[in-house]
């Protein structure tokens, strides 16, 4: 009978600690909305931490992007061109990184780049017992520690996926017209008659503000929750990645079916 | 890492940040190509206007003096009801015609204008008389095989 009934047992117990870790979590992001005072009010503290999470991932973001814009010109032009209708490379190149590719692609670059980092700093500090230092001082480490890392999160994501499509357009600029020798007016023009202001360039940056919000809030909510050992550590960080990744691809999807309903209902 | 070389790159990271936001804003973007700080609004009636959307581009000679700000379904004439938002450095005059063409083949749709001979000009608000509707692509087709049945049977007659 007990072996029957021990993998139902199991399924329960793991979906049981799931929805407990959920509720944990979103404990967590209330608790730290409502103590993100001493962040903004000592604002340097979150500058510290934009540079980490923001100024330090710029190259591989600006690198990445570049690479992105001058393959996705690659790719379109050998498509465009078999229908005559290469002069649309623009406009390919421009909607596909505003919409989709610069906050999608910049929020992965992010989660690994610097959401694992943040994990691996907020559990080191609870491995090494700073966090319960902090809390022996009577430091509340969610505002001294959490909050400036999850604002300044928050903060560079957007400017990162402005920068990676600014950069992957101009790579795809770069490889469209001086390398393949697409007329640089059409590029431009055609690229520009199509591209929308606020329901592709805002869009795109909200869909940024939205990942963000997301990774970060996986990130340092990992790190707070991770074991404190050397494997406690480790693992966090894997999730960190995984989850982040995984939501980041989600949440576009339902922000697209929301934001994008076939160009009728604007 | 003292706190002012740390303010530095991050100033350095927000102003760089906000310049691709203007450069995608000014340069791929459609904010700088038609400024509507001074225009005027003139409204027209189609008995079918196919594919057109709101913002799509007003031409006249082929250049873009407007876009389409809002259609709208007029249902005492049972006809489309399509608002124009013209530059206001450009005046046409009362007769004026407009046609829904599309550029292509497969292209975008658009608005045509064609000014007219007459000597007073179309206020804001105003009313375009003449309209040519959309060309519908099925209309055209089942008209043609409509056409070809109808040759046949006449052939048939004959003999």
């Amino acid at each position: 009978m007990s072996e029957l009934r021990q993998p139902f047992q199991r399924l329960g117990r793991s979906v049981t600690e799931r929805i407990l870790r959920l509720g944990f979590a979103a404990r967590f992001f209330a608790y730290m909305l409502v103590h993100s005072g001493t962040a903004l009010r000592r604002f340097h503290l979150t500058i510290r931490e934009i540079y980490f999470a923001g100024v330090l991932s710029l190259i591989i973001i600006l690198v990445s992007g570049m690479f992105v814009g001058m393959v996705l010109a690659l790719q379109g032009y050998e498509t465009l061109q078999r229908y005559g209708s290469s002069e649309a490379l623009g406009v390919l190149v421009a909607l596909s990184l505003v919409r989709e590719l610069g906050p999608v692609v910049a929020g992965l670059l992010f989660a690994s780049r610097a959401g694992s980092a943040i994990t691996a700093e907020i559990g080191l500090m609870k491995a090494t017992e700073q966090i319960a230092a902090m809390e022996m001082m009577a430091v509340d480490p969610i505002a001294r520690v959490v909050a400036p890392r999850f604002w300044a999160g928050v903060i560079s994501m957007p400017l990162l996926a402005v920068l990676f499509s600014a950069m992957g357009i101009f790579g795809g600029y770069l490889v469209g017209v001086q390398l393949i020798g697409v007329d640089e007016g059409a590029f431009w023009s055609q690229m520009q008659a199509s591209v929308d202001f606020r329901n592709d360039i805002l869009n795109g940056v909200i869909k940024s503000v939205v990942f963000g919000i997301a990774v970060t809030w996986i990130a340092v909510f990992e790190g707070y929750d991770a074991q404190p050992t050397a494997e406690g550590v480790s693992s966090a960080t894997t999730r960190t990645v995984v989850t982040s990744s995984l939501a980041i691809l989600a949440l576009d999807f339902v922000l697209t079916a929301l934001m994008f309903t076939g160009g009728n209902a604007r | 890492m003292n706190r002012a070389t740390i303010d530095i790159w991050v100033g350095a990271f927000v102003a760089a940040g906000f310049a691709g936001l203007l450069f995608l804003a000014l340069k791929v973007g459609n904010m700088a190509s038609f400024s509507l700080d001074r225009t005027y609004d003139v409204q027209a009636k189609f008995a079918n206007i196919g594919g057109l959307k709101p913002r799509a581009a007003i031409k006249s000679a082929g250049v873009v003096v407007g876009r389409v700000s809002n259609i709208q379904f007029d249902n005492q004439s049972y006809e489309a009801m399509v608002t124009f938002t013209i530059d206001a450095r450009y005046q046409f005059p009362k007769d004026t015609s407009a046609k829904i063409l599309t550029s292509g083949l497969l292209g975008e749709q658009y608005v045509g204008l064609e000014a007219g001979g007459e000597s007073e000009m179309l206020p804001a608000g105003g009313r375009v008389r003449l309209t040519q509707s959309a060309v519908v692509l099925e209309n055209l087709i089942s008209q043609f095989l409509f056409n070809k049945a109808a040759e046949e049977k006449e052939g048939k007659d004959k003999k």
